[in-house]
């Protein structure tokens, strides 16, 4: 790629390439930088899972999340009303060598999800991990603890309302440090 | 891959992961566990961990056991959380990859080639071939200073100290190869967006081949150390079975879902870099026990060789980063005679580079499986967010299903083998 070409790239917008409208599994199909992305609706996406796990996509590899507070604008095809939290699904096939991406938005008023745990049993920790750093509840979890942080801790530290803090440092020779 | 197809057809996952009373993980918080009232006086709760010299950094495992025999089981982690996810929200791209390096420390070029491979994917920018060679040559010297580290601890687990000492002396020698190209031992944040930090020194070639040349018969060594010994066999075979249905249902990737005869590697079923041009066996195992795990690792490192020596054939001249000012520093004598290389410079190191907005996922093949990272721009200099999928993370789940009514002393056998690093695993 030549220098002005990249430099014209921030503008326009290069990946929402998608014809609107293209369907995948009955769900709205993106795609991100040549990668394709499901949109299903939080109510129906565990059909969707059923759907793919049957189609050769055996494997859960990951399960995260983001959270768009301060960032409300994404690529996302028309019909998908975008909320605070996404929760994204990474599924891999074997078999047909592919990847495939779900993301799921989750409203901030009522952060909760069906958990995919019954399709792949793999996701346990995965979405303890979403649960834990974002708050994200996943019902029908069988164990839905905080893994990585102790059981006590206040907040979710990945959301963006989550502050990073810091330490207060206090240097020798700083005046006043007596 | 019909192999593969008819072992996944074969057999029904189902079996243990439902929801139900036989299941292996032991599913009760701290609190619970610390008020456990055993059924019989021969059943209690035990704890392992977190330090514990044979639990590789600090997990800590829940064990309940009846007798010596292993019932059910919980891994405990978080003991290295240090938040770097949410770090690397607040570290511009070109300083990321300092960060993720320190995921995994035994093999940090893995994560900051999924990183740098992942900041690409978003800038559409293409890396020159030399860098994509350089890439590859670091990441496989990396898989082999991994597996051999794999030796030592995994000797030293079992009991046989003497393994720590040949397998670290090894190791010792590739990390000094890799300390002459990139500095620094470990955390060498020399894979970055755009290519590499540095072309390679010079007498490179002769220190590879020295390693490549000395290695082979080191590796006979552990081959008479452990491969043949009756004592390892007793140790290890039929410890910690795993089937291919099992993984795959737990998302276990690496050397753990190929001991178990499921031929799954990232390099050449979704090739990336060049891995599609150099040759290499994706080894499978057969029973999917501690010992396949542990001669998968040490043959790995036998493939590893192989790439490093067609690497050393195939590597191209030219140039070592992508030559585009807003991604790339400029040469530092530009910067005493050009306005405009010195605002470059003063741009990428004070604000960073913008990378244009959107979300990537891409996956490499690290030592412990599938590493993966995860990035959305917003636009900015910074990820808006940045998740790496950590392969030991995903792995460790397997650890109650090898141990249900496996002995206590097995559990460090099967720990040592799934071999997983906590720095990743925590994050």
């Amino acid at each position: 790629m030549t220098e002005e070409e990249h430099q014209d790239s921030p503008e326009t917008e290069t990946s929402s390439v998608v014809p609107d409208g293209e369907i995948m599994y009955e769900v709205p199909v993106s795609r991100s930088r040549g990668q394709t992305v499901l949109h299903p609706n939080r109510d129906q996406y565990v059909e969707t899972i059923e759907k793919l796990s049957q189609d050769g996509f055996k494997v859960c590899i990951d399960v995260t999340a983001v959270d768009y507070l301060e960032n409300p604008e994404r690529d996302i095809p028309g019909s998908i009303s975008p909320e605070r939290f996404e929760v994204v699904i990474n599924l891999l096939s074997h078999t047909r060598k592919e990847r495939l991406r779900l993301r799921i938005q989750v409203p901030e008023s009522d952060p909760v999800i069906d958990s995919i745990f019954d399709f792949y049993p793999g996701s346990e920790a995965l979405e303890r991990e979403v649960y834990d750093l974002f708050g994200i509840e996943f019902e029908g979890h069988p164990d839905l603890t905080r893994i990585l942080l102790p059981e006590n801790w206040h907040g979710h530290p990945l959301r963006k309302d989550y502050d990073v803090g810091s330490i207060p440092v206090q240097f020798k020779e700083a005046p006043g440090a007596g | 891959m019909t192999q593969n197809e008819a072992i996944v057809e074969n057999g029904a996952a189902e079996r243990v992961f439902r929801r139900g009373d036989d299941s292996a993980i032991l599913r009760m918080s701290e609190s619970e566990i610390q008020a456990y009232k055993p059924l019989d006086d021969r059943r209690m709760v035990v704890n392992m961990g977190p330090q514990h010299p044979s639990t590789h950094g600090v997990l800590r495992l829940s064990l309940e056991m009846e007798g010596e025999t292993v019932l059910r089981s919980k891994p405990i982690i978080g003991y290295l959380h240090t938040g770097m996810e949410k770090t690397g929200e607040q570290l511009s791209y070109l300083q990321g990859a300092t960060n993720v390096t320190r995921m995994d420390y035994s093999s940090p070029l893995f994560s900051e080639l999924a990183f740098s491979l992942a900041t690409e994917k978003l800038l559409e920018i293409e890396v020159p071939e030399r860098a994509k060679w350089i890439r590859m040559l670091m990441c496989e010297l990396n898989r082999m200073s991994s597996h051999l580290l794999f030796q030592a601890t995994n000797g030293m687990d079992i009991g046989a100290v003497g393994a720590m000492i040949y397998g670290w002396r090894e190791r010792e020698e590739v990390l000094r190869l890799l300390e002459k190209i990139t500095g620094l031992r470990m955390n060498h944040n020399y894979i970055r967006p755009g290519g590499v930090a540095a072309d390679l020194p010079d007498g490179w070639r002769d220190d590879t081949l020295r390693i490549l040349s000395n290695l082979p018969e080191r590796l006979d060594d552990f081959d008479g150390l452990f491969t043949g010994q009756p004592i390892w066999h007793e140790r290890l075979q039929g410890v910690g079975v795993i089937n291919s249905e099992e993984c795959i249902a737990l998302g276990i990737t690496g050397p753990l879902l190929r001991s178990t005869g499921y031929a799954w590697d990232l390099r050449k079923d979704i090739p990336y870099l060049h891995y599609d041009q150099v040759e290499f066996d994706v080894l499978v195992g057969t029973y999917g026990d501690c010992f396949d795990r542990f001669a998968i690792r040490l043959n790995e490192i036998r493939e590893s060789m192989r790439i490093v020596y067609q690497i050393l054939e195939k590597m191209p001249d030219g140039d070592y980063r992508i030559q585009d000012k807003k991604v790339t520093p400029p040469p530092r004598t530009r910067i005493d005679e050009s306005m405009e290389a010195l605002i470059h410079h003063f741009k990428i190191f004070t604000e960073g580079f913008k990378v244009p907005a959107g979300e990537v996922y891409v996956a490499v093949e690290s030592p412990r499986g599938e590493l993966g990272c995860y990035i959305v721009s917003d636009g900015g200099p910074k990820p808006y967010r940045m998740h790496i999928r950590g392969p030991s993370f995903t792995n460790l789940q397997v650890l109650p299903h090898m141990l249900q009514n496996a002995l206590v002393a097995d559990a460090v056998a099967v720990i040592s083998t799934v071999d997983p690093i906590m720095g990743e695993v925590d994050r």
